[in-house]
């Protein structure tokens, strides 16, 4: 395992995968496969992948954990870059068709729904998150400034399902599910640290608390 | 001559061309149902389709109208797999998928209330009732999109004059069919059923409110309402009641599905009005099947001449 997840080949394989979506929505273009309305196609597969993307990308560290495979990491650069490319197809599907590029009037728009304001406010969120992605900004930034930033995914995954619920009429089923997703994995999260820092607190205190409970 | 047709030939008798013209969704639902555990059942049932599809069957001689806009037709594979009618599930292509077995012979609609005469019409009454007409509407959904499509029917005032509502009858409230079996879907769509929707009387009895059987020359498709709905061209789609069961003439307004769910959203009236946005999104615009841009979306949608004078005086931004 630790040799496949490795290989240069595994990270060439990934990326392709990555593309299929998109391969797909190309394909249905070029044979006006979208349905009786196109744009609406668009941005609901687009808004899908991101989601889903945000997902597999908050999948690594648990998965790396719970799977004992670490060398996952090797992937999660990638699946974030990914989530940030769908989310910028799915951006200007709404700034081109919906708003014809008057950036005026997206920005009106974006102010006065909320649903547009917390979907346009979790790929905003994504944007720095995309341009210190690199090494030299790990470096830059230093690391544990770093991880905070990119915390900022859970606020953007948060907010893409919030933007996915409040789009729907009555059938929450789907958007459920995507915060069901993301819900455990940002609980698991929650626990981790929790647990961490139960186990650390008497470490960083330099001396061995008295216990309150007994013994 | 409304339709010309053999006099003994009734609304039911006719070959249902569905059965070869729907050939694609047939095939598609054998490879659904191939894949299903419940194979043999789902090949039973297809084997009844030929005699319980309607849609597809061709009306000759209508009347063309003068409420018809010149607009470019949609077409109909797009009013066909486009469609929310959420008895057959939430995503815009599952009423194609689903209602194609949706059993619509022997239908009937019962006509209750505040009338002189209530009473229940067959299909072949309701055919009967006035000469049928095409007319190219308009349609505006509340989600913002719209197509043009040629209804075929004629104005509901004339099957009100046939049972003649006394005077207590202020409202009109539409209600659709519902059952379960046919539509399991149903129990996904988050609002209750039967789909109730409602007018005031004199709205419909404006002549623009059509009792719509048919579509592109043919009746209707399952998935657009089949056999007999309402079509309100300056009201917002959901309003335009499908597969109707009962027309209940009433003194108070009655409850309905979209309001009941979510009146802050969906009004009442719900008339077409670029000047009062959804909460959630814009009614400025509108994007038509087929166009890549929206388009500024009509007050009233673009039927101000025929039906304005009904809310004169009425603050619009209030009554949504």
């Amino acid at each position: 395992m630790h040799a496949l997840l490795t290989s240069k080949w595994m990270k060439v394989a990934v990326f392709l995968i990555c593309l299929i979506p998109l391969g797909d929505l190309v394909w249905r273009i070029l044979r006006s496969d979208l349905g009786a309305n196109p744009v609406e196609f668009l941005q609901h597969a687009t808004g899908d992948w991101t989601l889903r993307f945000l997902i597999f990308t908050l999948c690594i560290t648990p998965f790396r954990r719970l799977f004992k495979l670490p060398d996952l990491i090797r992937f999660r650069r990638m699946l974030g870059l990914f989530a940030f490319f769908y989310v910028s197809l799915h951006f200007l599907t709404y700034l081109g068709p919906d708003q014809s590029f008057d950036l005026a009037a997206m920005w009106k728009d974006v102010a006065k729904r909320p649903f547009i304001t917390v979907g346009f406010l979790g790929f905003v969120l994504l944007i720095p998150l995309a341009i210190t992605s690199t090494a030299g900004w790990i470096r830059r930034l230093g690391g544990k400034r770093w991880q905070l930033l990119h915390r900022a995914i859970y606020l953007s995954a948060v907010a893409g399902v919030i933007h996915y619920y409040w789009l729907v009429k009555s059938d929450v089923r789907e958007p459920l599910f995507y915060g069901a997703l993301v819900g455990i994995l940002l609980l698991w999260r929650l626990g981790d640290w929790l647990l961490k820092r139960r186990s650390q607190a008497p470490v960083k205190a330099g001396a061995p608390r008295v216990s309150v409970h007994p013994t | 001559m409304l339709v010309r047709k053999a006099p003994d030939l009734t609304y039911a008798d006719v070959t249902p061309k569905s059965v070869y013209l729907n050939r694609r969704e047939f095939l598609r639902a054998m490879g659904i149902v191939g894949a299903t555990a419940f194979a043999g059942k789902g090949l039973f049932d297809l084997a009844l389709t030929p005699q319980i599809a309607f849609a597809g069957t061709t009306f000759t001689g209508l009347v063309k109208s003068s409420f018809s806009t010149t607009e470019k037709q949609n077409s109909f594979d797009d009013v066909t797999h486009y469609n929310n009618f959420y008895e057959f599930g939430t995503s815009k292509g599952d009423p194609a998928k689903n209602a194609g077995k949706f059993n619509t012979s022997n239908w009937k609609v019962s006509v209750e209330g505040e009338v002189k005469t209530p009473r229940k019409f067959t299909m072949d009454e309701i055919l009967k009732i006035a000469p049928l007409e095409e007319r190219i509407y308009r349609h505006r959904c509340v989600e913002a999109w719209s197509i043009v499509v040629p209804w075929i029917g004629f104005s509901f005032s004339n099957l009100a004059k046939l049972v003649e509502p006394t005077a207590k009858a202020q409202f009109v409230a539409f209600e659709s069919y519902f059952d379960p079996q046919q539509m399991p879907e149903a129990k996904y769509a988050g609002i209750d059923f039967p789909y109730v929707e409602g007018l005031r009387l004199d709205e419909a009895m404006n002549p623009l409110a059509l009792l719509c059987v048919g579509m592109y020359g043919e009746t209707l498709a399952n998935q657009d309402g089949a056999p007999v709905r309402m079509i309100l061209p300056w009201k917002y789609g959901f309003k335009s009641t499908k597969s109707l069961v009962k027309i209940r003439f009433q003194q108070k307004m009655p409850p309905t599905t979209w309001n009941r769910l979510a009146s802050n959203e969906y009004g009442f009236y719900a008339n077409v009005n670029p000047a009062v946005d959804h909460p959630r999104w814009s009614q400025a615009k509108e994007r038509r099947l087929g166009e890549i841009y929206k388009r500024p979306t009509l007050m009233f949608n673009g039927y101000s001449d025929q039906v304005a004078a009904m809310y004169n005086g009425m603050d619009l931004k209030k009554n949504y």
